[in-house]
């Protein structure tokens, strides 16, 4: 497999290029390992997604649940493995720009918004288009109409704070700009990190709605420790455990793997 | 792409109608009145009033990375003295055989140093154009050079301060050095003539002052430009979370170099205005406290503020000259304390703290927004329905 892949020419850019896929799936992640300082956060970790599924990760603290996100965003490189991205991108071998431009994007943890930007200038700046220095300056980034950050935020139901700097919104609300942000983008792939921590309930409610509503759409990996959330997703569940897959399956098959009761979810 | 002029705001236009009218009032107020009437202001003064706008495009050039971009670059006198230096070759080339040794070619320095021809890197500094565009290129190439290697090595915060910093003193000790060919110590002075006007006449005195102001507003327009652009929102964004924006897709030691280049090629043009106004550019420019000076008219007059930057260059080096004349071992220690003072008590800078009363002021006054951590409606409703 990685053979195949070393001789890949990188894909041209515009031209209606043959189908050079070699496999269907979105993301094929196949064996990584990764090692810091000699712990093994990722032990041969194997995970695929098809085109517009959605996908919950859950796991005990330190299964590999976030590295393994790094490494899908080169953010951090595995020491072995494979990560294809629509059968037909090396993301090892790529940087965080490059792979955020093929088409992934990702929501952090810790909301990061960009504080001191209004709500509609932190959507302005997500969204899917040339993102290079120069046409920064004079580009079409520079006229952008109001309605199509507008219809985004209304998505995100932060349309009455379209004006506000993203520092005044409350954390909830920074989440949901963030999952704007992410719409704005327009991915192929989304990947969510904790998206509900620190939600009241009500929040986690009408998070999992908005998730929902973006996966008709997109592919999504969500991880999250909230199991009555997870449940809200309804659809696949991943459990990682000690940095690799240890079931997976519906809600009901992984939270009933007896493995799963004893590393995660207790008796 | 909004037209440049909506894009300036209020504390933009009253700072561009100041420059207007220094443009206007100096030069009238020091050719046509009698020297000695109360409204007489002196020609030394003209020239002091354009160093001050000189070191008001430094400060504005580094507001532009500091302040939008979070590039604290304590270097940035190293890029002003480029400038100078290349204005300085010019000026030099253009005294011809009126220097103490009457060598058509050699400046002086080259003389008394045993130069029997001109070092490569002097030609073509005879000719204005070449001179003018050395000013832009040789401190922008240098940007531009460190920029990428330093930004695409992800060297930030501190440590990009530092090698900033090394920069300037590294550039101060080669310049000090005789074999250089650019003056050693005593760097180049004596000058003539600046396209063919005696620098010292009255006229061209009022002439640099005015280009000067000049120079300043342009680079202003410019910063106002990229700062208000799609380009500058994505520099406040590296400024805030840099590896958000990288995740964003966007490849931010692009913008770092790109700024941190045009930010240099002002500094480069605020030197070249500086030297025939002061009559001397030596190693001393490049000295790392110049750079940290300007690093404090920015912190005092505001930074990202832009007009700040520039107010905050021209009253301090206005304080400078004032107390410098009183009590000159006080200044150093006013300087530290003036530091100190503002980033207590004034974090924004005099002008980003006008702006924040006025803004909270107004803000006041409107209705208030729906109250933080309420759901929307939209999205109550959707996650009741599931």
């Amino acid at each position: 497999m990685s053979a195949a892949v070393a001789l890949q020419p990188a894909p041209e850019a515009g031209a209606p290029a043959p189908d050079k896929r070699l496999t269907s799936t979105l993301l094929y992640v196949d064996d990584i390992k990764v090692t810091f300082d000699g712990y093994r956060a990722l032990r041969g970790l194997s995970l695929t997604l098809m085109p517009g599924e959605m996908r919950a990760i859950i796991g005990p603290n330190g299964a590999g649940k976030t590295t393994m996100m790094d490494c899908i965003t080169g953010k951090t490189r595995p020491d072995t493995g494979l990560v294809m991205f629509d059968g037909r991108h090396d993301l090892t071998r790529m940087d965080e720009a490059d792979i955020a431009q093929l088409g992934i994007g990702r929501k952090f943890q810790k909301p990061t918004v960009f504080d001191s930007h209004t709500v509609a200038d932190n959507i302005l700046l997500a969204l899917k288009g040339p993102r290079a220095a120069v046409a920064s300056l004079f580009g079409w980034r520079n006229r952008v109409e109001a309605a199509r950050i507008d219809a985004i935020l209304e998505t995100a139901g932060l349309l009455a704070h379209r004006a506000r700097p993203a520092a005044d919104l409350s954390h909830g609300q920074k989440q949901w700009l963030e999952i704007g942000m992410l719409l704005a983008q327009d991915p192929k792939l989304l990947l969510v990190d904790e998206p509900v921590a620190g939600m009241t309930d009500a929040e986690t409610e009408a998070t999992a709605a908005l998730l929902r509503r973006i996966a008709r759409d997109h592919a999504v990996i969500v991880v999250e420790h909230d199991m009555a959330f997870v449940r809200a997703l309804q659809c696949r569940v991943t459990c990682l455990h000690e940095g690799a897959v240890l079931a997976e399956g519906s809600i009901d098959s992984v939270s009933a793997d007896p493995r799963v009761v004893e590393v995660y979810l207790g008796r | 792409m909004t037209p440049l002029l909506s894009r300036i705001d209020r504390q933009g236009w009253i700072f561009l109608g100041v420059l207007a009218a220094a443009c206007v009032v100096v030069p009238v107020l020091n050719l046509t009145t009698a020297p000695g009437s109360g409204l007489h202001v002196p020609t030394y003064a003209v020239s002091l009033m354009g160093k001050y706008l000189a070191y008001a495009i430094l400060a504005l050039s580094l507001d532009l990375v500091w302040g939008y971009c979070g590039i604290l670059s304590l270097g940035h006198g190293a890029f002003f003295a480029l400038g100078g230096y290349a204005m300085g070759m010019y000026l030099m080339r253009q005294i011809g055989p009126r220097g103490v040794y009457g060598n058509p070619v050699l400046p002086d320095f080259m003389v008394f140093l045993n130069y029997k021809a001109l070092p490569w890197y002097w030609h073509g500094f005879d000719l204005f154009p070449f001179a003018a565009l050395m000013v832009l290129v040789v401190p922008g190439l240098l940007a531009f050079v460190f920029g990428w290697l330093a930004f695409r090595s992800r060297v930030t915060g501190v440590y990009l301060s530092i090698i900033t910093q090394a920069m300037t003193f590294a550039l101060m000790l080669a310049f000090f050095r005789n074999d250089m060919g650019l003056g050693g110590n005593n760097g180049l002075t004596d000058f003539k003539d600046v396209l063919g006007f005696n620098v010292q006449a009255q006229g061209t005195r009022v002439v640099l002052f005015v280009l000067t102001a000049l120079a300043l507003a342009l680079a202003y327009l410019v910063a106002r430009f990229m700062t208000t652009s799609a380009f500058g929102k994505v520099l406040v964004a590296i400024r805030d979370a840099e590896s958000r924006t990288r995740f964003l897709g966007y490849r931010t030691a692009h913008f770092k170099v790109l700024a941190f280049t045009v930010s240099a090629m002002m500094a480069g043009v605020a030197g070249a205005l500086y030297v025939p106004q002061v009559g001397i550019i030596n190693p001393s420019e490049f000295a790392p406290a110049n750079s940290i000076e300007a690093v404090i008219w920015v912190a005092v007059g505001g930074r990202g503020t832009l007009v700040g930057a520039a107010l905050g260059a021209v009253l301090v080096n206005y304080a400078k000259t004032l107390l410098t004349g009183a009590m000159p071992d006080a200044w150093l220690f006013a300087l530290g304390a003036l530091f100190v003072v503002v980033t207590l008590f004034l974090p924004r800078g005099i002008v980003g703290t006008l702006v924040e009363r006025l803004g909270s002021r107004r803000a006041r006054a409107r209705l208030p927004g729906p109250a933080p951590g309420e759901i929307p409606p939209a999205l109550a409703e959707e996650g009741r329905g599931s």
